[in-house]
């Protein structure tokens, strides 16, 4: 789990253009969206486009997303369950 | 009615000149993703959202705030303040780039955040974002840069009291070839005394847009 | 100012070639979206509303002849031939020359002739034809027009922005008369682009009801003949009483949470035609049937106090046709005031934002002579333009 969290910061930072951010600066528990890191709703539906690209997970319900891109701790741990 | 240009930016080549000045050059021509980064770095703008924009809008981004720099909005209606941009190739280099998560069937991920920039007018977008304008807006295609067609457009905005200050410009951005020029211009009288930069505002005119622009 | 008058018309889209084609089949609510399984426009089935290409490429054909140019159908772009159908039927018996300097060319689009990135089309045509100015070329030659034309690129509100330019130049007395075109294709570079914002209703678009899940994308053209002199325009005389542009200043894909800015747009347009907020009697909205679009534009028009005001989208017939869409809803909305005849908004059954504004659920007869155009889009942009009826 911890190194698939850490495959995903790099993975956001990397789809997001996060340039100014590390992966250090990332709490693996804190809201990706809102006070955390100020994603915004572009950004959801690409996060949805890195789970299809890089894990082959598809997200069907836009609205699932709520829950799923919380953090990356909760990202991490759908994709460990869905994954086939 | 007299209108001035009371600052203005070129963004060009290897270098950036606002209001006369020569505010940033590198010796070496560089790729434009690291020159527009060197010269959204050192302009000190401050704005992480500008590492998510595609290269034309951080191209008239940049070309925007460092003419914003040198003016003030103060006291001006939000409302009052408007865009009026142009350029050849509209969002070309986005599109291909959009166009290329797309080629394959096997490869098929089009990303949103390219394809929301794959329209010319939303760098206006973004400079409105940034310094809360909410005026007239427009972007305007023409084969090279077209002084009159600008000059024409915006003051008719003034002319009809649409606008109290408008940025207007050419932001070109096209394969590893760039050109940007914007242009702040307010009724006599809103002239650029707070940011005290000694530079003389110009008669607001296609002659002295044309002038900035050939500027060497 | 001089009055700028609207002596002709054309329509393009899935429902006809014509504005009376179109009007006949919105008037009897034929809807032209359905379902396309075409591997060249996106990997599985999608809704759209497409032009017919036979039809389009045989009348396309008789107009090369009755001009006299020798030349292949296959050596226009389907968009150029959108785009000079449009025009040619729109100049059709009316007094405006091409040729003449007094007459203005404006030209609407968001993606021009984008399938030409596609491997397929590429080799066909000069790569320089990629360009929105070339595009504009290519119709200024084939017509003669004197004017290199002014074009448009502004995202959804290209069209009511082309129209809106247009008059104001002729309001300057800079010109007599004006073409104004839009046009946008249906390609996979745009379908795929909208996909995967997740903004495709898996069913025809359903403006402003609960139940719409997103917008059907379309293509078409439309074009307005404008004229300060208003001569051969048909009895009513339409005018262009005010236009306004504004930017929301929040998003470059969401649109405003408030409707703000959209209002603001549409105050402006009403007092620059002189007219207060309650002389507004018809309300021809951009209605994309995004869940978000919708919300907003029903806070705008309660913002205006214009709760009352009979309000529909085009977009439920033909889809959303981009650089197309201010023009064909504007000739649509044209054509409600001259017939006093309101068009259901298709697609709606229950109400579903959070603004009671009040949507045609059927057509109406009424006495009309003023109607409000709204358009929203991508960048945080929104227009208004007043059609007025002397």
């Amino acid at each position: 789990m911890e190194e698939l969290i850490e495959k995903l910061k790099k993975e956001v930072i990397a789809q997001l253009n996060l340039e100014e951010i590390t992966p250090e600066d990332i709490n693996p528990d804190a809201s990706l969206f809102g006070e955390g890191l100020g994603l915004d709703s572009i950004d959801a539906l690409e996060l949805i486009v890195l789970l299809e690209k890089n894990y082959g997970i598809k997200i069907e319900d836009p609205k699932d997303g709520k829950k799923i891109f919380h953090s990356i701790r909760t990202m991490a741990e759908y994709i460990t369950e869905h994954q086939k | 009615m007299d209108l001035y240009i009371t600052s203005y930016c070129l963004v060009r080549d290897n270098r950036v000149v606002v209001n006369d000045r020569l505010v940033f050059y590198q010796e070496n021509i560089l790729k434009f993703a690291d020159f527009i980064k060197a010269v959204y770095q050192q302009g000190q703008i401050n704005y992480p959202k500008f590492y998510k924009m595609d290269a034309i809008s951080k191209l008239g981004f940049v070309a925007a705030e460092l003419v914003l720099k040198e003016t003030s909005t103060e006291g001006l209606d939000s409302g009052a303040i408007g865009v009026v941009l142009s350029n050849a190739s509209s969002s070309l280099v986005t599109d291909i780039a959009h166009n290329e998560t797309i080629k394959d069937r096997n490869g098929y991920f089009p990303s949103p955040s390219v394809f929301v920039y794959t329209l010319p007018n939303i760098v206006i977008g973004e400079i409105c974002i940034k310094n809360h304008f909410k005026g007239e807006n427009v972007f305007l295609i023409s084969e090279s840069f077209n002084a009159r067609l600008l000059h024409d457009y915006v003051g008719e905005l003034f002319e009809n009291g649409r606008v109290d200050a408008c940025l207007c410009g050419w932001t070109e951005l096209n394969g590893d070839i760039f050109n940007a020029m914007t242009v702040w211009v307010t009724r006599a009288g809103f002239t650029n005394s707070e940011a005290g930069q000694s530079y003389r505002p110009l008669l607001f005119s296609a002659e002295n847009m044309n002038v900035i622009m050939s500027h060497n | 100012m001089k009055p700028v008058y609207i002596l002709n018309d054309n329509i393009i889209t899935s429902l006809g070639f014509t504005t009376a084609e179109n009007m006949a089949a919105i008037e009897r609510g034929v809807i032209g979206i359905r379902e396309v399984t075409d591997p060249g426009l996106y990997p599985s089935p999608v809704q759209l509303s497409l032009v017919d290409t036979k039809r389009l490429n045989a009348r396309f054909s008789e107009i090369l002849s009755a001009l006299h140019k020798p030349l292949p159908v296959d050596s226009f772009t389907r968009l150029e031939k959108f785009m000079i159908l449009s025009v040619y039927d729109a100049l059709e018996n009316q007094p405006v020359k091409p040729g003449d300097p007094a007459t203005l060319f404006v030209i609407s689009t968001t993606k021009g002739n984008i399938n030409l990135l596609e491997n397929r089309y590429k080799t066909l045509f000069n790569h320089k034809r990629i360009y929105l100015w070339e595009l504009g070329r290519t119709i200024q030659h084939f017509f003669g027009f004197a004017n290199t034309p002014v074009i448009i690129s502004n995202a959804c509100v290209s069209g009511v922005v082309a129209v809106m330019t247009a008059s104001r130049y002729l309001q300057s007395g800079a010109f007599d008369h004006a073409i104004v075109t839009g046009g946008d294709i249906a390609s996979e570079f745009v379908i795929s682009g909208f996909q995967s914002f997740q903004a495709l209703s898996p069913v025809p678009c359903k403006p402003f009801d609960l139940n719409r899940t997103g917008l059907s994308l379309g293509e078409g053209c439309g074009t307005m003949l404008l004229s300060v002199n208003p001569g051969s325009s048909p009895e009513p005389r339409i005018r262009i009483a005010g236009a306004a542009t504004t930017n929301d200043a929040n998003h470059i894909s969401g649109p405003s949470r408030t409707g703000a800015e959209l209002a603001e747009a549409m105050r402006r347009a009403l007092a620059e035609g002189g007219f207060s907020l309650s002389e507004a009697d018809y309300i021809s909205a951009h209605g994309t049937a995004t869940p978000f679009n919708d919300e907003m534009e029903s806070k705008a028009i309660e913002l205006c106090g214009l709760l009352a005001v009979p309000v529909n989208s085009f977009k439920g017939y033909w889809g959303h046709t981009l650089g197309a869409a201010g023009l064909i809803e504007s000739i649509a909305a044209v054509s409600s005031l001259r017939n006093n005849l309101l068009y259901r908004s298709a697609g709606f059954d229950t109400p579903g934002v959070p603004s009671p504004i009040s949507i045609l659920a059927q057509n109406l007869r009424k006495e009309i002579s003023m109607c409000l155009k709204t358009a929203s889009g991508f960048g945080g942009c929104n227009a208004a333009i007043i059609y007025h009826k002397n």
